[in-house]
């Protein structure tokens, strides 16, 4: 099945701008052949405009892009070995499936188009629809045509523009285990926009997030969660919790941090260089409550918070809790289902958390960075 | 709401005893249709059923005519006429071949290039509609005439001599020539071909040219295998438009023509209200609407249009 692909795909300074404004600015990206990458970030955040330069209908105002070592920068579209799933899918209303899956190899003048074509349609599991027209199928079955028609060029890199963002949740869900299996059936290297993080996380071995036209962070799924680098990082991957704090001493491998006057601990190697105040984030799944008063296992470790719940909302696989701390700042808390009592609103209690579970990030970052754009991108999905 | 089919699921009706209720016949489609139904029995199949009897009559207008079932006045139509049935298709054929070729790059730039000018653009297409029909074909003599700006050029640009070559002009001029009514047709004609073509590339999703693109597709393959089929509904839709009532026109060919131009739709016009042969006109207008119906009946079916709209 795989073919030889011709090598990684890398973008060198990359910055696409319009009339005022700069939607990609000095991008600089390096996509692993075979890799399933993801562009993840709000929208607006040029992930969109990435992909289509990558493809070849935006031109870069300036950079360069590279597969392996050809400039492919200032080829055509239809010069490049680069194919796209669209977001609406944009399959050829008057051509019979079959017929769009092998409109490329047609262009291409591959003599088995028919054959071929047949073979990406079984991929996706659609042989026995290759005669009817696109108007004929449901949203998921359009969706893995328009897959084949682009798998089935054998591209060096194969562009998905939120292509799950039109399913519902269920069908996403599936169609999510599906393009990962067949994206290491193929072995081709696939980068996946999406807006949506935890479809991100599911797929994706490498996720790079974007704002505002910047890369924020590129690592695999665990490191972008368990360590943020930015603020926008923090809030935008899952939810955190995050502390004024200030550095009172970096002894040996544990720092201690002045909380409003509590101290806590964190590992030397997640702090901010040398800055001496920062923000000490903790995610809300971290956080153990402990009713205030009772013994605790004592560890020596472990960083400890005390506060009144003022929220607690059963969710069934786990309850939230918000509990307000004695400066006023509420944090959230996750507490799985796993049988430990439940604590309701007014209750006084403990929050402890071990301290290779905090992270620090520079205190000049907006705290809240990240946390909107989320909660308006999953209300319009 | 309340047929039979809508009652509800928990209505606690006794076993054995729930019937359906006999449905009400429903009327008001058809009480809906009677006002175009009638428009089309008084002002189109009367007409019609009395054109075919005139046809079929023999008499003049002293005596009065009577049906007699003459069907030889058909044959003595065409045989006298068959050369201008064919001149006219000719005519009507280049115009809208012509106004395809104008009309498709103008309505693909309107439809999808032309921005915040695209309703400025269609009301300039339809614009000239707002002077009468006579009058801007009658603009057309001026346009063509021998020592206007427009001869002198296909002159020295040996267009003329082409033309010539092509037997479309009129000794070297091209005023009262083929040429002149075929582009008094296709001038006259263009606004019914812009428009159903701009309705059909106006819906075209830019996206599909983006993925022909993407799929290795060069501008000009893109243009053949997904603009062109998909317009395909405006194609049809304008060239019928254009083709239909430029074969009866007889406007054109007279404004602009000779005697060696003379379109059927000019002979039906004298046949009734000069020579007043009511039934050799009655008969051309008949073998006029049936050639037409054929020719669209081929067309269509050729097109395929049946699965694109």
């Amino acid at each position: 099945m795989t073919e030889e692909t011709s090598g990684d795909l890398r973008l060198t300074n990359v910055t696409k701008r319009y009339d005022t404004f700069t939607a990609v600015d000095q991008l600089e990206l390096e996509i692993p052949r075979g890799s399933f990458f993801a562009l993840l970030g709000p929208s607006g955040c040029g992930k969109t405009t990435t992909l289509r330069m990558v493809a070849g209908l935006d031109r870069p105002t300036i950079g360069q892009i590279w597969i392996g070592d050809k400039d492919i920068t200032d080829t055509k579209a239809y010069q490049r070995n680069v194919n796209t799933v669209f977001q609406n899918y944009a399959l050829f209303p008057h051509l019979s499936v079959i017929d769009n899956v092998a409109f490329g190899l047609r262009r291409r003048k591959v003599s088995d188009h028919r054959a071929m074509a047949m073979e990406a349609l079984e991929l996706v599991q659609l042989a026995h629809i290759a005669k009817k027209k696109p108007g004929q199928l449901s949203g998921g079955m359009q969706q893995r045509v328009a897959l084949a028609r682009a798998i089935v060029n054998r591209p060096d890199v194969l562009l998905l523009d939120e292509p799950l963002g039109a399913l519902d949740l269920k069908l996403r869900r599936q169609m999510q285990i599906e393009l990962k299996i067949i994206q290491s059936e193929v072995g081709l290297t696939f980068v996946h926009v999406t807006h949506d993080q935890e479809e991100a996380m599911t797929m994706a071995d490498t996720i790079a997030v974007m704002n505002r036209g910047h890369l924020e962070q590129v690592g695999d799924p665990a490191t972008l969660y368990e360590k943020p680098k930015s603020t926008f990082v923090a809030n935008f991957l899952g939810q955190s919790n995050l502390l004024e704090a200030t550095v009172k001493s970096r002894a040996g491998s544990i720092a201690e941090l002045d909380v409003h006057g509590v101290s806590l601990r964190l590992p030397v190697e997640r702090l901010v260089d040398d800055a001496s105040s920062v923000w000490l984030g903790v995610r809300p799944e971290k956080l153990r409550l402990v009713a205030a008063g009772a013994t605790h296992d004592g560890s020596a470790e472990i960083n400890r918070l005390t506060g009144v719940v003022t929220d607690a909302s059963f969710t069934g696989l786990a309850t939230n809790y918000l509990i307000r701390l004695p400066w006023g700042q509420e944090l959230m808390v996750v507490q799985q289902n796993d049988g430990t009592p439940r604590a309701a609103a007014g209750a006084q209690v403990t929050l402890g958390w071990a301290p290779e579970h905090g992270f620090a990030l520079d205190a000049k970052q907006d705290a809240h960075a990240g946390a909107q754009d989320q909660a308006d991108d999953s209300g319009a999905a | 709401m309340t047929g039979p089919m809508s009652a509800p699921v928990d209505d606690p009706a006794p076993p054995g005893l729930s019937r359906p209720r006999r449905a009400r016949p429903n009327y008001t489609p058809y009480l809906l249709l009677l006002p175009g139904m009638a428009w089309l029995v008084v002002f189109f199949v009367v007409p019609t059923l009395s054109l075919a009897s005139q046809s079929l009559q023999t008499g003049n207008v002293e005596t009065g005519y009577t049906l007699t079932w003459h069907f030889q006045t058909y044959l003595d139509a065409l045989s006298r006429f068959w050369p201008h049935f064919a001149r006219s298709i000719f005519f009507a054929g280049s115009a809208t071949v012509l106004t395809l070729f104008f009309a498709y790059p103008l309505a693909y730039f309107i439809a999808q290039k032309s921005g915040r000018w695209k309703n400025f653009l269609l009301v300039l297409v339809i614009a000239p509609f707002f002077t009468s029909f006579l009058i801007r074909t009658l603009a057309w003599q001026t346009i063509l005439t021998d020592n206007g700006p427009v001869s002198s050029f296909a002159r020295s640009t040996h267009l003329t001599d082409l033309l010539q070559w092509l037997n479309l002009t009129n000794n070297d001029s091209l005023m009262n020539s083929r040429f002149a009514v075929i582009c008094g047709l296709t001038y006259n004609f263009l606004p019914f071909m812009i428009l159903p073509l701009y309705a059909s590339l106006e819906r075209l999703d830019h996206s599909l040219i983006e993925a022909a693109g993407d799929l290795y597709a060069a501008p000009i393959k893109t243009f053949w295998r997904v603009t062109w089929p998909l317009s395909l509904p405006g194609v049809v839709g304008g060239t019928l438009l254009t083709f239909i009532p430029a074969a009866g026109d007889f406007i054109n060919s007279r404004l602009l023509g000779n005697t060696r131009t003379v379109m059927i739709g000019q002979v039906i016009d004298s046949e009734f209200l000069r020579i007043q042969d009511y039934a050799t006109a009655a008969a051309l207008s008949f073998v006029l609407m049936l050639i037409i119906v054929v020719i669209v009946a081929v067309y269509v079916r050729r097109a395929g249009t049946e699965e694109l709209v």
